[in-house]
């Protein structure tokens, strides 16, 4: 019962924090510094989330290190996500056979 | 409207094998924090977010107030209402009020990066696809974790770890190549969440990546304020 509430509590204000300005921001956003922020946050997001917190997701730095090598060289050549995504995870696999 | 769908689900793959192998530590650390399996995975399905589920079951399992649930819940993931105004600005016609109360259920960092790469305007069926198949990984992998525990060898569960990480690096370095802008903004943003991982480590991960995105964002488009016809096409 009282989990149940913890939880209800927990989904009612992740969901409000997301349904609010979803659903009523209707407008389009005419200053262009705003405009140029909103445009930039998603990388500077992303970036931020994968520096240095990749260097530390295999708890081995040198599975972390040719991941990371793999995604960034497949990145640039412009793969797909995925290939890109799961090429880093096999690089990670394989350098952790000999590290 | 079909196809559509099935392209949110194309796109949403790598997201939900990198939910997969994070919610399988989640449901892991739920057990151990007295939850069933069944608990677990209504708080995955209702919640589909890392940090704040992870801070929540820290409360439950404390038998924290609920006030405190409130504020954590808020201070974590408040990161969304950004995230939700930035795409909201992208959203096809098609959006109407109905459609933006259910999607807005699956504005996670991943879903939002992979979203925000889109050319194109967000229809409703690209974005259920993707939320769709995230919201499996996630629910799955939470009901293995907590179900099997560790059963998994640390050398697959810690590989797949990367994945998500892998497709941010996908999404980040292709404009990045073509825009100094985009590749100013991931600089600053990643130079900065590392200068507090090491001289403000008290500061909260969450909080620490929040600035850094802000602050980052904020100086980039002083710098490099993006064009009008630049903004229509793919900021707005």
């Amino acid at each position: 019962m009282t989990i149940a509430i913890y939880i209800a509590v927990m989904a009612g204000v992740t969901y409000l924090i997301r349904m609010i300005p979803f659903t009523f921001f209707r407008k389009k956003i005419k200053s262009r510094f705003f405009r140029s922020f909103l445009y930039y946050i998603p990388y500077a997001v992303l970036s931020a989330m994968t520096i240095p917190a990749i260097f530390y997701t295999t708890h081995n730095m040198w599975t972390a290190v040719a991941g990371t090598a793999v995604a960034l060289i497949l990145a640039f050549l412009e793969m797909p996500l995925i290939v890109v995504a799961l090429a880093a995870s096999a690089a990670a696999f394989i350098a952790g056979l000999f590290f | 409207m079909k196809s559509k769908f099935l392209r949110g689900i194309t796109h949403g793959i790598p997201i939900c094998l990198g939910y997969l192998s994070v919610s399988f530590g989640f449901g892991i650390l739920a057990v151990k924090a007295g939850l069933s399996v069944f608990q677990a995975s209504v708080i995955s399905a209702a919640n589909l977010t890392s940090a704040g589920q992870k801070a929540g079951l820290d409360v439950i399992a404390a038998g924290g107030a609920i006030i405190e649930m409130i504020l954590l819940q808020l201070t974590i993931n408040i990161r969304y209402s950004l995230m939700a105004l930035s795409l909201s600005q992208k959203l096809d016609k098609r959006f109407t009020t109905p459609h933006r109360l259910l999607a807005s259920y699956g504005i996670t960092d991943e879903i939002f990066a992979v979203c925000s790469a889109q050319k194109e305007p967000l229809t409703p069926a690209y974005m259920y696809g993707m939320i769709f198949i995230a919201a499996v990984g996630w629910v799955t992998g939470t009901a293995l974790g907590a179900a099997a525990g560790e059963l998994l060898p640390a050398a697959v569960s810690t590989a797949m770890e990367i994945v998500l990480y892998g497709m941010f690096i996908a999404i980040v370095i292709p404009p990045a190549k073509k825009q100094h802008g985009v590749l100013f903004a991931a600089v600053i943003a990643a130079a900065l969440s590392v200068m507090f991982k090491f001289a403000v480590p008290a500061l909260s991960e969450g909080f620490a990546m929040m600035i850094s995105a802000i602050a980052s964002a904020l100086l980039t488009a002083l710098i490099f304020p993006v064009k009008d016809e630049e903004g229509e096409a793919e900021a707005v």
